[in-house]
């Protein structure tokens, strides 16, 4: 496998000093997927950006994976009303003016 | 540059002990984290203002020296006399790290001219996490709606870096577009961070836009809504000519196919252009036109 968009799991391990079962932890919550590529565990790049927010909230604010998990269903929800609320404020300047 | 009540910031009284001051820097900062509050401009002004409270409070030395100079902070001999012990401190390295407490939230770092001014800009509580991923860039696109008509080029400057960009047609007011590796620069060989774009687009035309599909009003003569006739309209990009049946009711609707809008990303895929007709009643009637309509009118009547 092309290993250039995957980074090696520890390598964010020890940046962050975080153990790796909690990177374990969520992928067992389905919040990251980790690719096993010659014996050594990965992600992928474009994961980064939430797994330094799961990080975040590990760390800042003490929030365990099972919590994460509940936070990302809920900053899903609001990334859709408020994509919905766009749409509609969209559609109301048909009627404005 | 104003006084900052630290103490009303985190909600507490002057009288709180430190683990009230860290009780309340907790709560409120599970409230207002950034990573909870995605783009909320008033929560991340919060947040910082937070963790600059908390960097003051949470250290006896600052936060007695807060206490001491409060309000009158500006004006107090003796704070310049501290203002000017504290440079030395900071040249001589005296105070260095002397923030960190129990702090450590990225996000920080930002501080007011006040704190500054009090405290010194040199000495930012070093941030336990520095990212790996550099940091995301988030920049509004401000276009007008003809700008977003056609697939175009254009040049952004974005700290201090030139980046090309195709706006692909019919992108929408409010839509995000991630072009991924134009943020910041990882830390320790990190991927680099990305570009958000949020279009604003205006619309400063005669038509209305719902989705792919345009809508507009056209004024049509008596005349010729009753006895029919060729009229021009304006599209988007062009002119129309459009028969109009005789008897054309006010408020009738046209759809002409096609001539709406782009869809994002479908090339040569267009919405609709709905045309509503605004029958204009002849006003200022000679006298001779007011004979014939009456004669017009009676012939109504039998």
């Amino acid at each position: 496998m092309d290993k250039d968009n995957w980074i090696l799991l520890q390598t964010i391990c020890s940046h962050y000093q975080v153990e790796s079962s909690f990177f374990t932890n969520l992928r067992d919550l389905g919040l990251i997927e980790i690719e096993v590529i010659e014996q050594s565990l990965y992600i992928n790049e474009n994961q980064v950006h939430n797994l330094e927010r799961m990080i975040r909230l590990y760390h800042e604010l003490e929030v365990n994976p099972e919590g994460i998990d509940v936070v990302f269903n809920l900053l899903q929800k609001i990334e859709n009303l408020q994509k919905e609320l766009i749409t509609t404020q969209n559609r109301l300047r048909l009627y404005e003016n | 540059m104003a006084f900052i009540d630290y103490y009303k910031i985190l909600e507490i009284d002057k009288s709180a002990t430190e683990a009230d001051i860290k009780k309340a820097y907790r709560k409120l900062a599970r409230k207002y984290h950034p990573d909870l509050n995605p783009n909320d401009k008033d929560a991340e002004r919060k947040f910082k203002e937070l963790n600059e409270a908390n960097e003051v409070l949470s250290n006896p030395e600052n936060r007695k020296k807060y206490d001491q100079y409060g309000e009158n902070w500006e004006h107090g001999e003796e704070y310049e006399k501290a203002r000017k012990q504290q440079q030395q401190y900071q040249h001589s390295g005296g105070q260095q790290g002397g923030f960190e407490g129990f702090s450590g939230f990225s996000g920080g770092g930002d501080y007011s001219d006040f704190f500054e001014s009090m405290f010194g800009g040199g000495q930012r509580g070093s941030h336990r996490n520095v990212a790996f991923k550099g940091q995301d860039f988030k920049v509004e696109l401000h276009l007008d709606l003809k700008d977003v008509y056609t697939t175009h080029k254009r040049t952004l400057t974005i700290n201090g870096k030139n980046i090309r960009l195709t706006i692909p047609a019919g992108v929408e007011n409010g839509q995000v577009i991630k072009i991924a590796g134009q943020g910041g620069e990882g830390a320790n060989n990190g991927p680099k961070g990305d570009l958000y774009l949020t279009f604003n687009i205006a619309n400063n035309t005669n038509f209305k836009l719902d989705k792919h599909n345009l809508y507009a009003t056209v004024d049509i003569d008596l005349y010729t809504a009753v006895l029919g006739g060729e009229i021009t309209a304006s599209t988007f990009d062009g002119k129309v000519k459009l028969t109009v049946k005789p008897g054309t009711q006010n408020g009738t609707k046209v759809k002409l196919k096609g001539k709406g809008f782009p869809v994002y990303k479908k090339e040569g895929e267009f919405g609709d252009l709905y045309i509503s007709y605004n029958i204009v009643l002849p006003t200022n009637l000679s006298h001779k036109e007011i004979e014939l309509f009456s004669e017009l009118s009676k012939l109504r009547e039998k």
